[in-house]
């Protein structure tokens, strides 16, 4: 057996020139990455980029072809044994025995993760009820709800208290309510120190849960960074603004244009929403344009803020859209969140 | 909290006979949950002997009968061992599709990033796919004796009972690694069937081979459900046993030896 050196701090996740193709196709071509302790690192990029090869290689379902990748200290092929008792998975895959209720799926996992028979009992009530899930014990997975199925999941992946939490997509498929309900979950769990390597296709994602960021395209890593940095190189927010009389719309815009804040771009006026456009870069910006609204007397009928959606941000990074078709954001999931 | 949970690196790498033991325990509870919550799926196990057994000795248990020189009672002797040779081979299919569906669910991805020896999961599967042949093994003589059978040799009943799990679980390697390489439950089933048939009834469970053209003897008589059915039949009505005993044995220990690795290298590196 190899002699592991103790993981002495900093880096939960290291990753040096991941590579693994499928036959013709490179799922990961040459990825770095780093991961700090009690972090949380989003990996954004569309289907097909290389995200679940990653955290399939990272959480050793998958050998890579070449490169190396450390987990906690820990090896992917020459230790996954510690690295597997470490590490918590969630994902599209990674999933409970849906025949099984909420129940005896997480003392089934206890009970594979060696803790013994009263403590794997314990500790499935305390994440059931952790989980609010405590109604639902008893049920068979297949019944649950795909909030609840997800929650579980979850679940599952904290039984061995893991230091180190992959989530590959967690939220993909859940209507806009129970996503919220699964970030919160996952907030808490950062909460509680644990490392946090997620998935997504979806920037609203990465910046409700993510410290840093790393955009995927076709097995590249193409951008990097604290999310505030990528935001700001990405061109950040927008903020709508709708005034309650249409008529105000023009002076609205004009008054924006001779406010003179530093760095504020051009505001846009979209007479079929009836509405201005103003990109902001930071919170600052975003008072000061509201205090300036509101001093001209204009009443107003709606004011949203608007992320970049995935397609915006790999314009602005790469000048082409994201690789595969199907993942352009729709509409309604651009973030629309009240000021 | 990092530093807290980490242990010691070395103790864990390696997993005791009893954490192999409470893994596989654990599994196959999950298992047997799954029959006590989904009884439907011993319907096989409860009705294939059933249904086999009337139709064979009642469709065409007189004419083959009379050409053993008896009767139906006398096909009813013949068949029954043959039987329990062709039910082990075929619930063993069970364990493939039952991985191939843990595999497709996720379930599977699920135990393979939890720190338990990958061959637990394996185990588990077969040990469960055994009951359920002993219930079908169960129900058959029940069925066996309602139309007639007699159990003159209960040692040499058990002594079947015993050589049928033996190649049953040899078997079990070949549908688990067909599980693991196949796509899907369908295409193991439908594998199986083309393995199963010909295997079947290419032997001397359901007829004497004795009426067969020559180049069918030689395929049945190194059939292994052939010697399973004669060695079957010598243990449990009279005859002479050894020779498709060892056969038997050696057949089970080859498939064995040779599809177990398979089976558990397809397993570790299935991506």
């Amino acid at each position: 057996m190899t002699r592991i050196h103790k993981n002495t701090g900093g880096a939960a996740v290291t990753v040096r020139g991941l590579v693994k193709h499928y036959g013709e196709t490179k799922a990961l071509d040459g990825v770095d990455l780093d991961v700090r302790e009690g972090t949380v690192m989003g990996v954004l990029g569309p289907n097909g980029a290389g995200k679940t090869t990653l955290v399939r290689i990272l959480s050793t379902l998958l050998a890579p072809d070449t490169g190396q990748a450390t987990v906690a200290g820990y090896d992917v092929v020459r230790q996954p044994r510690q690295l597997r008792r470490v590490i918590g998975l969630t994902g599209q895959y990674a999933s409970v025995d849906e025949k099984l209720s909420g129940w005896e799926n997480l003392y089934m996992i206890g009970r594979l993760l060696d803790l013994p028979r009263k403590d794997a009992r314990s500790r499935a009530d305390a994440l059931l009820e952790r989980f609010s899930l405590t109604e639902a014990a008893k049920r068979p997975a297949a019944t649950y709800s795909g909030g609840m199925r997800r929650r579980l999941d979850l679940a599952a992946s904290m039984i061995g208290r893991p230091s180190v939490l992959f989530l590959d997509e967690p939220t993909t498929g859940l209507d806009p309510r129970t996503r919220n309900e699964v970030w919160d979950e996952v907030k808490r769990m950062v909460g509680d120190g644990v490392t946090v390597l997620l998935t997504t296709q979806y920037m609203e994602e990465a910046e409700q849960l993510a410290s840093e960021l790393t955009v995927v395209d076709r097995g590249r890593i193409i951008a990097g960074g604290a999310i505030e940095e990528l935001k700001a190189k990405v061109g950040g927010r927008a903020l709508r603004i709708r005034p309650a009389d249409p008529t105000q719309l023009r002076p609205l815009a004009a008054a924006l244009d001779e406010l003179g804040i530093t760095g504020l771009a051009t505001t846009t006026v979209d007479t079929d929403r009836g509405d201005v456009l103003v990109p902001i870069l930071s919170d600052e910006q975003l008072t000061a344009v509201v205090g300036a609204v509101t001093s001209r007397g204009i009443t107003l009928s709606a004011i949203t803020t608007e992320l970049p959606s995935l397609d915006e941000v790999f314009l602005s990074l790469t000048g082409h859209r994201a690789s595969a078709p199907q993942d352009a954001v729709p509409a309604e999931d651009l973030q629309e969140a009240a000021v | 909290m990092s530093a807290v949970t980490i242990h010691d690196a070395e103790a864990d790498a390696r997993i005791s006979l009893r954490g192999h033991l409470r893994h596989t325990g654990a599994l196959i509870r999950r298992n047997l949950l799954w029959i006590r919550k989904d009884p439907e799926s011993m319907a096989d196990a409860l009705l294939m002997p059933v249904i086999f057994t009337l139709l064979f000795v009642f469709v065409f248990g007189g004419s083959i009968g009379q050409a053993l020189g008896g009767g139906q009672d006398r096909y009813v002797q013949y068949v029954i061992p043959g039987m329990i040779a062709m039910m082990s081979m075929t619930l063993s299919q069970g364990v493939g599709t039952g991985f191939s569906q843990d595999f497709n669910s996720g379930v599977m991805d699920r135990f393979r990033s939890l720190p338990i020896g990958r061959g637990s999961v394996l185990f588990a599967k077969i040990s469960v796919e055994l009951l359920r042949m002993l219930f079908a093994t169960a129900v058959l003589m029940i069925v066996a004796v309602a139309v007639g059978f007699e159990i003159t040799n209960w040692p040499g009943l058990f002594a079947t009972v015993a050589l049928s799990t033996a190649f049953a679980s040899s078997i079990m390697w070949v549908f688990l690694t067909l599980g693991v390489i196949l796509k899907n439950a369908q295409s193991v089933q439908a594998m199986g069937f083309l393995v199963l048939f010909p295997l079947q009834f290419g032997s001397s469970i359901f007829a004497p081979t004795t009426s067969m053209p020559g180049w069918l003897q030689a395929f049945t008589d190194y059939n292994p459900l052939s010697t399973l059915a004669d060695a079957a039949r010598g243990l449990m009505v009279g005859g002479p046993v050894a020779h498709d005993l060892w056969v038997t044995l050696g057949w089970s220990v080859a498939i064995t030896a040779v599809m177990a690795p398979i089976a558990i290298h397809k397993f570790r590196t299935k991506s």
